[in-house]
């Protein structure tokens, strides 16, 4: 049994009360979960003797701008052990824009979540630092959101007096 | 020494001292001393800004602060075509440039389904091993400077020089060098460059070892580096560090052997571990490197095949100027590729290679369009520093210099 | 060499106050290596043998503003690192010179989004801009000898109205 099989195989048996979807585009496996369900599952994935998800390698979010779920978080994970790259997605509605932290399973989490958090608006709970990563802590915008204008908004960042 | 408290400071100071904004931990006078190092500091490679917490000379916690660099450049690559996108990611992890090209066409090449002809990936390989090899000499040598050896920043340098020369020929820009090409690369490696290639990798084991010895015979380069910054092999991959930083801690974890993408399968060369997981194994994994790489240079130099360097593939791969100039349906191509882009279809995947400082990844959503809906840059630099309040945490206030040094952080892709 | 053959002839020789203090500042710039992203590397090459800016007596590079007299702002300038390059510039003594080192410090160059400062010259005054992303060492040089070309050219008449920054002073009692 190889392992695509075997990841569905625990986490359909571990989780019976939610519902997985799983895809494989490109040989790049990805798994499609409940938000609220992020943190045991990754537990779970990290944990297993079998899988051993032990490095946290990217935490990113998507904007599809007009979609329901306005936002997908992603996570990226690999196996050292098995050298298997999978990707995890949860999506997150705008007007409850939050989703439970990793970083008690993978302390590699923090920087990503804050990143995205800046990026984004994202709030994740229990993170233990949430602050901006990139922009100045005054900043009222989340850049990469598609109704960001590329060139910013004007007067939105000081600039020093000549 | 007295400790110095609220009451035996004039109020105005510490009233002068609660007002400034740049102080972000409060109570400067409460606790112990604040101090702030960058983001203008010789040390900090760039625009790192630290908060440290010191009591006396000892570090007890440290707050990294990034952005000073944060030059918008996910925002940007979903504004314009994947052809464009190609000078950018020079600037990513700027001393190795190359091999951040080579990253972001396999991340496209992937996405849109295109096959690279054999020659062009071993050129490809080429100037990823050679982008390594610069890379680590900056790195070997900005980091002896940090701690004080600055010799041997100009002799790595010298060699650096040598590459650079090489890419002058082969491209035609010495720094920023955009080689690559959706498909393929933008012209084929001369026999000059290739020669030019040989000749230094012939010559580059003696000089490398010449710097060596600089260092490995200095008692007091391997006193200020042997035992600080340990980071065990759990906490390295807990943290997210990954290249030569996870590696010095005795993981065996290298994208080139893990997951081969290019023609990596077919080549022979070792991973330098070491187990110690401080500064010191930092330092020997580089170097160990750079030697793997020149191994593997050599090798690429032997197996390159004759033949094209642009895949045939007119819808998505631009076809070469004098074709453009001269026929009709090249003509057309060229104008819809440039006009509306290369269109690869819905869908989203994720491509890292080993870069210099790490796993280097793209990960690209596609609807379709000409531009990427989403582009997301997996930079090593980011996540490595990631490991820095832990790595620095009870050490001195001079081993933070040298901790930041064997992490070897570029700000422009960890603050992209 | 020029000035002891004059002196050996003569023993003595005239010149005015001003250029002899232009002279010899022009030749002894100390540069700030304001080096924030690609341009710094290139930055570093112009101090490396091949390139060599000791020729042009300007291998001083001084970490701390203190101690200079010509800030190169060597990369991209974001809003965020604008307030930094500013105190440090307010920090340098007088007089002081400017370098504007690549496209995108000069103009903010291919980076037209919503956190890079389009060209340094909005905050800051800049003597010279270098064109190229990143310049190639050798156009560095040749920024070098404009500036100095322009300091050779100061005369003291020049500072007499300068007008000194404020600055807010602590005092302690």
């Amino acid at each position: 049994m190889n392992l695509k099989e075997i990841i569905k195989q625990k986490l359909d048996s571990s989780f019976p009360e939610t519902k997985f979807e799983y895809s494989d585009y490109k040989d790049e496996f990805c798994v499609k979960l409940d938000k609220n369900f992020i943190v045991p599952v990754c537990n779970l994935l990290k944990n297993d003797s079998e899988l051993q998800f032990l490095l946290c390698e990217d935490i990113t979010a998507v904007d599809w701008a007009t979609r329901k779920n306005r936002f997908t978080v992603v996570y990226h994970i690999f196996s050292l052990k098995n050298k298997f790259r999978l990707k995890l997605k949860a999506d997150v509605d705008e007007k409850d824009c939050n989703i439970n932290s990793v970083t008690s399973v993978w302390r590699a989490a923090n920087w990503p979540e804050r990143e995205c958090y800046d990026m984004y608006g994202i709030i994740f709970n229990n993170h233990p630092d949430l602050r901006r990563m990139y922009m100045p802590e005054e900043f009222e915008y989340h850049p990469l959101r598609k109704d960001f204008p590329l060139l910013g908004i004007p007067g939105s960042l000081p600039l020093p007096k000549k | 020494m007295e400790k110095l408290t609220k009451n035996n400071v004039h109020p105005k100071i510490v009233q002068a001292l609660l007002q400034d904004t740049d102080i972000t931990i409060e109570d400067a006078l409460e606790n112990e001393m604040i101090l702030n190092m960058g983001p203008q500091h010789p040390a900090t490679h760039g625009v790192l800004r630290v908060l440290l917490r010191l009591d006396g000379e000892t570090v007890i916690s440290c707050v990294p602060e990034l952005g000073y660099l944060h030059r918008g450049y996910e925002k940007m690559a979903e504004n314009m075509s994947y052809y464009e996108y190609i000078p950018h990611t020079d600037r990513l992890d700027y001393i190795s440039p190359m091999a951040n090209n080579v990253a972001w066409v396999l991340a496209v090449e992937k996405l849109a389904g295109i096959e690279v002809p054999l020659r062009a990936q071993y050129i490809r390989m080429m100037v990823a091993e050679l982008a390594r090899i610069t890379s680590h000499l900056v790195a070997v040598g900005a980091f002896a400077m940090d701690v004080g050896a600055l010799t041997v920043f100009l002799w790595t340098l010298r060699e650096r020089e040598k590459v650079l020369d090489i890419w002058d020929i082969l491209c035609g820009a010495r720094f920023t060098n955009s080689y690559t090409r959706i498909g393929g690369v933008a012209n084929d490696a001369q026999p000059e460059a290739l020669a030019k290639v040989k000749w230094f990798i012939d010559q580059f084991d003696d000089n490398l070892t010449e710097c060596e010895k600089l260092l490995n015979t200095n008692r007091i380069f391997i006193e200020r580096l042997e035992n600080i910054g340990i980071i065990s092999a759990e906490d390295a991959i807990d943290l997210g560090l990954t290249g030569p930083s996870l590696r010095a801690s005795g993981v065996e974890f290298d994208i080139r052997r893990a997951m081969p993408y290019l023609k990596y399968n077919e080549i022979d060369f070792n991973i330098p571990t070491y187990s110690e997981g401080d500064c010191l194994a930092r330092y020997f994994v580089r170097v160990d490197e750079m030697r793997e790489s020149a191994k593997i240079i050599r090798q690429i130099l032997d197996k390159m095949p004759q033949g094209e360097v642009l895949a045939n593939n007119p819808k998505k791969v631009l076809p070469h100027k004098t074709e453009i100039y001269t026929r009709m349906e090249e003509l057309i191509h060229d104008f819809m590729i440039v006009n509306f882009g290369i269109n690869p279809p819905v869908g989203e995947i994720y491509h890292a290679i080993e870069g210099s400082k790490g796993e280097l990844g793209f990960y690209l959503v596609s609807k379709g369009e000409g531009h990427p809906w989403k582009c997301k840059i997996r930079s090593p630099s980011f996540n490595n520093l990631q490991a820095l309040p832990h790595l620095v945490k009870g050490h001195m206030i001079s081993d933070v210099v040298a901790i930041i040094g064997s992490i070897d952080p570029i700000m422009g892709e960890a603050d992209k | 060499m020029g000035l002891e053959a004059k002196l050996n002839q003569d023993g003595f020789f005239v010149t005015k106050l001003d250029a002899l203090v232009s002279w010899a500042r022009k030749n002894s710039v100390w540069p700030m290596p304001m080096g924030i992203s690609c341009c710094a590397i290139e930055m570093m090459a112009v101090g490396d043998p091949k390139y060599d800016i000791a020729r042009f007596g300007s291998e001083v590079m001084r970490f701390t503003p203190r101690q200079c007299d010509l800030m190169i702002v060597a990369g991209t300038v974001t809003y965020k690192m604008s307030q930094v390059v500013r105190k440090i510039y307010d920090q340098m003594p007088d007089p002081k010179w400017v370098i504007a080192m690549g496209a995108c410090t000069s103009t903010g160059g291919m980076y037209r989004s919503y956190s890079v400062v389009q060209g340094i010259d909005q905050f800051l005054p800049v003597d010279v801009y270098v064109a190229g992303c990143p310049p190639r060492p050798d156009n560095l040089l040749n920024a070098l000898i404009m500036i100095q070309e322009k300091i050779g050219n100061t005369r003291a008449r020049d500072f007499q109205d300068l007008k000194l920054p404020e600055l807010n002073v602590i005092q302690s009692n």
